[in-house]
């Protein structure tokens, strides 16, 4: 098989967003961008480029730094006949706009009984990684996953943010699509014509037959490299790669632990109130039975993140940190 | 809903029609306050009764698809917009025919159906939102405007301002209309913000003009909104209406208001919106029976909504689990 992260015709994660989005904005009029920069500029991440000169400043809007404007107005739109996607530059803003994206956004439709639907996409550069320090590297997806009524996308792979995005952008509910700082450099096969992924369909990234690993976005690469490294120990470990938290897709990992029989978590986001909480607790829930081991969770330290690579290193997990905490399970 | 005219010519027929929208409100609202101290209606109520021409000159001024957000005290938006006083009782009151199914309450009234898209209650959360429904507006080309109703306090929060700012960058056809009515919650307004006019000496900051109006006459605000809608439409961009008004009631259920000098209670009573509309009915030549027989069907008609809405069934526990996601259900995995 080709080796698609060098080979001849392989993108970049980044190029890969704004691919996406171009697709969607190509066969739906009513798709919009609005965001920081997004415009002529092509975007802080260069996740927009072509898109300005391709669709023009009736489809692409760049905005004032007004993060509460901008996710604010993308609601009013999207509640009225458009499906904007609005960028966040950093998903630490999030914080900015938090109100609209925890308390207005999501609860609109329930507490309205059903009268309406808001079918917009925010989209938002994640993670650390690349030494922007505290404000500039969390790894937020957990925030978005403490509130019910939001559909969240973290993909792992140039063909999945196409795919993804499409589903994202499709999709009539409200969708957070996190886009990884530290993948954008990363290349992989391109999206196939009309490609499109569902969210909430988990994908095996490898196979494996001694434990199930757990893993999303950034984590994903980390844990194929520590898989790859322990089959060369006599360590068989399968690698599922959830793509999306919101639908989660239980299913998938419930059926690799029918086989593996032993679950390692590997999240970015701290471990305090972190995603692998809640699918470890599933998997307790309705999966005890099919558990040879103790569920581990390999996240980030519960400090903010450091500047400096070394201390970096020490927060977010490393393959080695993953490969020893297999090796561990694995001999459990 | 009352067809849009000239400014200063509503004709005694339609402005009978603009007072007995305003005197359904009143008694709606007035029901509430007894149903709420009866124990028929739960967690808090935020009474808009003397706020009624604000909601209701606007409405009128509006094309029925024009887009209206609205606040937590958003009774008289919901209304004036459509939404009957039985479906907004019975939402109240927990009821399954209520108008959000009884998983919105008194705060989060909306009647989508008729572009009334919701009451919020996060302050100042909305105006966005309204800018954002008027670009959409703007970039479909159908000539539709959205409007913001929100209270004095909301002036002194980001988001009026980053919506200000949004709305006259991008010349979006939305107005903007504070319902001051002095106090923000138990606080005087004035106390704790650094201009006179919260709203209206704000707006120069975004190269907008803001227009001070009396918000009891529904009249006044007729025109104001039926202006601000024109220049809208034309392309001219965003408008701050500033209604100076005042509650009857406390902020919400448990405020008695005793923070409002007496004096300063009884000259706004006098200017009572309804009062106001009825001195105008009476300069046109309306007879003072004919205003009393608009009056009791108002009664009677809240009185039969009362009854109605008491007479509905409770809400279906079944429908706690819906209506998260665009397809219906509250799936979450898979």
């Amino acid at each position: 098989m080709a080796d698609v992260t060098t080979g001849n015709g392989a993108v970049t994660y980044r190029e890969s967003v704004a691919e996406g989005i171009a697709r969607e904005m190509r066969r739906d009029p009513t798709v919009v961008c609005l965001g920081e920069d997004i415009g002529a500029a092509e975007g802080v991440f260069k996740t927009t480029v072509g898109l300005f000169k391709e669709f023009g400043g009736r489809r692409v809007w760049d905005t004032p730094i007004s993060e509460q404007a901008i996710v604010g107005a993308a609601m009013g739109a999207a509640m009225t006949g458009l499906r904007p996607v609005a960028e966040i530059m950093f998903s630490d803003f999030l914080a900015c706009c938090w109100e609209h994206l925890a308390v207005e956004i999501p609860k609109v439709r329930y507490m309205t009984g059903g009268q309406v639907t808001v079918p917009l996409v925010v989209r938002t550069a994640n993670g650390g990684g690349l030494g922007f320090g505290a404000q500039h590297s969390q790894a937020v997806e957990n925030w978005a996953f403490t509130v019910p009524g939001l559909k969240i996308a973290a993909p792992s792979t140039p063909a999945d943010v196409v795919g993804m995005m499409a589903s994202a952008i499709r999709s009539d509910d409200p969708v957070v699509f996190f886009e990884h700082k530290g993948l954008f450099a990363s290349k992989g096969a391109p999206a196939p014509p009309d490609h499109v992924v569902p969210l909430g369909q988990a994908r095996i990234a490898r196979g494996g037959d001694d434990l199930t690993l757990v893993a999303l976005a950034s984590t994903v690469p980390t844990a194929l490299a520590a898989a790859e490294r322990l089959a060369g120990e006599g360590i068989s470990a399968e690698v599922v790669d959830l793509r999306s938290l919101i639908p989660l897709d239980m299913r998938t990992v419930l059926a690799s632990l029918e086989r593996t029989s032993r679950l390692m978590i590997v999240e970015e986001n701290p471990y305090q109130g972190g995603w692998g909480g809640t699918v470890a607790s599933i998997v307790a829930d309705e999966g005890f039975e099919l558990l040879d081991a103790p569920i581990r969770r390999v996240a980030s330290e519960c400090v903010p993140l450091p500047f400096a690579d070394r201390l970096e290193d020490e927060v977010i997990p490393t393959v080695d940190r993953v490969t020893d905490a297999v090796r561990r399970l694995a001999s459990y | 809903m009352t067809t849009a005219t000239e400014p200063g010519t509503l004709s005694a027929a339609q402005l009978l029609d603009l007072y007995e929208e305003m005197a359904v409100i009143r008694r709606t609202e007035k029901a509430i306050q007894d149903l709420f101290l009866a124990g028929f209606v739960k967690g808090t109520t935020h009474l808009a009764a003397g706020h009624e021409a604000v909601a209701v000159g606007a409405s009128a001024a509006l094309r029925d698809d024009d887009y209206v957000f609205a606040t937590y005290r958003g009774h008289h938006h919901a209304i004036a917009r459509g939404a009957t006083p039985e479906e907004c009782l019975a939402e109240l009151m927990s009821r399954a025919t209520g108008v959000c199914k009884a998983k919105g309450g008194s705060m989060h009234l909306t009647k989508a159906e008729s572009h009334m898209l919701g009451s919020y209650a996060i302050i100042g959360a909305h105006l966005p939102m309204a800018a954002g429904a008027a670009w959409s507006a703007m970039l479909r080309g159908t000539e539709q405007v959205a409007v913001a109703f929100f209270g004095d306090g909301a002036t002194n929060i980001g988001p009026f301002h980053e919506a200000l700012n949004l709305a006259a960058v991008w010349k979006l056809p939305v107005i903007f209309v504070c319902e001051n009515n002095l106090y923000m919650e138990y606080t005087p307004i004035a106390s704790v913000t650094a201009v006179p006019n919260p709203a209206a000496d704000r707006a120069s900051a975004y190269g907008l003009t803001g227009e001070i109006i009396d918000g009891n006459d529904v009249q006044v605000v007729y025109d104001a909104v039926l202006q601000a809608a024109r220049r809208a439409r034309a392309g001219e961009g965003p408008s701050v209406i500033e209604a100076r008004t005042y509650r009857h009631y406390g902020h919400s259920r448990t405020d008695p208001a005793k923070y409002r000098p007496e004096e300063e209670v009884a000259e706004w009573m006098a200017r009572d919106p309804l009062t106001l509309a009825r001195d105008r009915l009476t300069a046109l030549g309306v007879a003072g029976e004919e205003i009393d027989r608009v009056d009791s069907r108002a009664r009677q008609l809240v009185s039969e909504a009362v009854d109605a809405a008491k007479a509905a069934p409770e809400a279906d526990p079944a429908e706690a689990l819906t209506d998260v996601w665009a397809d219906g259900s509250a799936t979450w995995r898979t």
